[in-house]
């Protein structure tokens, strides 16, 4: 009795903060956290959907120089805006061509993992591309491609076929955009699987070799299964990295020739902030669409990582 | 180990695979050396149209004499005046939002970590304008501490996933410890959990640390000219003053790119730690 009554005392002594230090200490935590994320990340979302809707030259309030059009920014976006319709497709081409940098990573993996001498140096001069800017990047490919000292006409030249201007031709533009892109990714996919095969299961490995399995067998039965996590991460990033491609393109080709190698990030930044006038609302719609199709990603991946917590609090 | 460890292959097969990985290299590497090739040679190699061939003479030291006299060291200061701020701000955020996700468990706190999740992966187009506003109505436009509030802002996201995820492997069993001894939960914060997070703070810091060195858009969204920009922005006007001079332009990329490739190498470890949580279970 005497004791549960002292106890009563402590806790009314200690004062409302120390008994409910368990469910506020979290918020405090947090507070500054939020409140940057919502201010610079969460709210600009809606009000990028806002801005879509109207018509409005980015001078002035929304609410007083804007002119409120309802989805008219949309309408002519998806039936009469055939630069839309060519960025829209180049997104779509740098979404299937960067994926190519999964399978390419994983061959380098392979053929780097093994134990010997110096092996480390090499392993870290093949990811040395993915810690250079996409600046740099864009600058180096640039050259690499220019028509008349490029190393790239160089070789063709010696295999015997004619220059191109890669970056110069509407049709090649943009894959030669893209296979600057790949480059730098294809180094880090590699560096994920080299990390992924570290922690292989040698005993399964052993025992798979004891019944034969060798070469692609093994690989795509025993290996590949347990690399699934690394191959997640590497397809979310590569997929985001795709549809967020900007700067390579900025760099290399400014979107052109004639426009023929924008992509909707690319286009919304020439829309509401370049040269051709301060179309906010225009530029906001592309956002948003550019926006919704992440979004299906994005959906992925929390999908995924729930899936993961419900089976981890089981 | 897969595949077969080479020292098990013939003799043949060990000097055919020694040999090779230097070429691999080499081809991998091929159009960055292309760049440090030009960034020695003359300007008169390109003139003659020696591309390729020997460096008629070797111009190391002017050509990057001539880049450090250029605006280039204001731009690289700048970078290091954004860059580092960002680190600092953005880890010690995430270590407080990462501690309260990862320690406690309370309605919304799945939902808030989902937010900031969802929030890390969003194009950037969709936020240029509303933060464009914002940083101008704020005063902050073209200073390099807006740029820097955006970035702190948008990097809690990922590192927040980061140091949640971190945290939440930790043992459990040493915050009750430490709750059973009475101690306040600030304490526990500061004592038990941040002096295990060491590894993570690094790993993320070196991470951000490039991520932020490398931004383009947000530079050119938010700032103008040599006071503010950082390298990335100042390299394209760097290279419309030396139009054409590509010995000097590539001695300039070089410059540019150097921090973070030192910063790789300095810090391999943590870097690579970093960059593949979560790729391993």
């Amino acid at each position: 009795m005497t004791t549960k009554s002292a106890w009563n005392i402590t806790l009314a002594k200690q004062g409302w903060y120390k008994r409910n230090e368990i469910a506020l200490t979290p918020w405090l935590f947090l507070i500054p956290g939020i409140v940057m994320f919502t201010m610079y990340v969460v709210f600009p979302i809606f009000q990028s959907f806002q801005i879509s809707l109207f018509k409005w030259d980015g001078l002035g309030k929304l609410g007083t120089h804007g002119e409120y059009v309802g989805l008219a920014n949309y309408e002519k976006l998806l039936t009469r805006d055939r630069s839309f319709n060519i960025s829209l497709w180049n997104n779509l081409k740098w979404l299937i061509f960067y994926l190519v940098s999964i399978p390419a990573g994983l061959l380098i993996a392979l053929f780097l993992n093994q134990a010997v001498r110096g092996i480390r140096l090499y392993k870290s001069l093949f990811f040395f591309p993915f810690v250079i800017s996409q600046i740099v990047v864009g600058l180096v490919f640039t050259w690499f491609y220019d028509p008349q000292y490029g190393l790239f006409n160089g070789i063709i030249g010696f295999v015997g076929f004619e220059p191109i201007n890669v970056l110069g031709d509407p049709g090649l533009a943009t894959y030669g955009v893209i296979a600057a892109g790949v480059w730098p990714q294809t180094a880090f996919c590699m560096i994920l699987y080299l990390t992924g095969l570290n922690s292989v299961d040698t005993e399964q490995v052993e025992a798979a070799r004891l019944d034969g399995a060798k070469g692609m067998k093994m690989l795509w039965y025993v290996i590949l299964p347990q690399l699934r996590p690394a191959t997640f991460i590497a397809f979310v990033v590569t997929v985001i990295g795709s549809l967020r491609s900007f700067d390579l393109i900025a760099i290399m080709t400014n979107g052109g020739p004639f426009g023929s190698s924008r992509v909707l990030g690319f286009y919304m930044f020439e829309k509401s902030l370049s040269e051709y006038g301060f179309k906010m609302g225009y530029g906001a719609a592309i956002a948003v669409i550019l926006f919704l199709i992440m979004m299906i990603f994005i959906g992925y991946f929390l999908w995924r990582t729930y899936q993961d917590e419900k089976a981890a609090n089981q | 180990m897969f595949p077969r460890p080479i020292e098990k292959s013939s003799r043949a097969w060990q000097l055919g695979y020694q040999a090779i990985l230097p070429l691999v290299m080499l081809l991998w590497l091929a159009p960055l050396l292309a760049v440090a090739l030009f960034s020695i040679r003359p300007d008169s190699d390109f003139i003659i149209g020696n591309y390729w061939g020997w460096p008629s003479s070797f111009e190391m030291i002017k050509n990057y004499g001539m880049v450090f006299g250029s605006a280039m060291p204001r731009y690289i200061m700048n970078s290091f005046m954004i860059t580092i701020p960002t680190v600092i701000g953005a880890v010690a955020l995430s270590c407080m939002t990462g501690f309260a996700l990862g320690v406690y468990r309370f309605r919304g706190n799945l939902l808030i970590f989902f937010m900031f999740i969802a929030g890390n992966f969003v194009p950037f187009q969709i936020l240029m304008v509303p933060v464009r506003d914002l940083t101008l109505d704020l005063g902050l436009y073209n200073t390099k501490t807006g740029l820097v509030l955006f970035h702190i802002a948008f990097q809690t996201g990922f590192c927040t996933l980061f140091m949640r995820n971190f945290i939440k492997a930790l043992p459990y069993e040493l915050i009750e410890a430490a709750r059973v001894e009475g101690i306040a939960e600030w304490r526990i914060f500061w004592y038990v959990v941040l002096p295990l997070m060491k590894p993570a703070i690094a790993a993320l810091s070196v991470l951000i640390f490039t991520f932020i060195w490398n931004d383009y858009f947000w530079a050119i969204v938010l700032t103008q000219g040599e006071n503010t920009q950082p390298v990335t922005a100042g390299i394209t006007s760097f290279n419309a003053q030396y139009r054409a001079m590509y010995h000097l332009m590539s001695a300039g990329s070089i410059i540019a790119a150097l921090p973070p490739v030192l910063m790789f190498f300095l810090m391999q470890k943590h870097f690579i730690a970093g960059l593949t949580l979560g790729a391993v279970k």
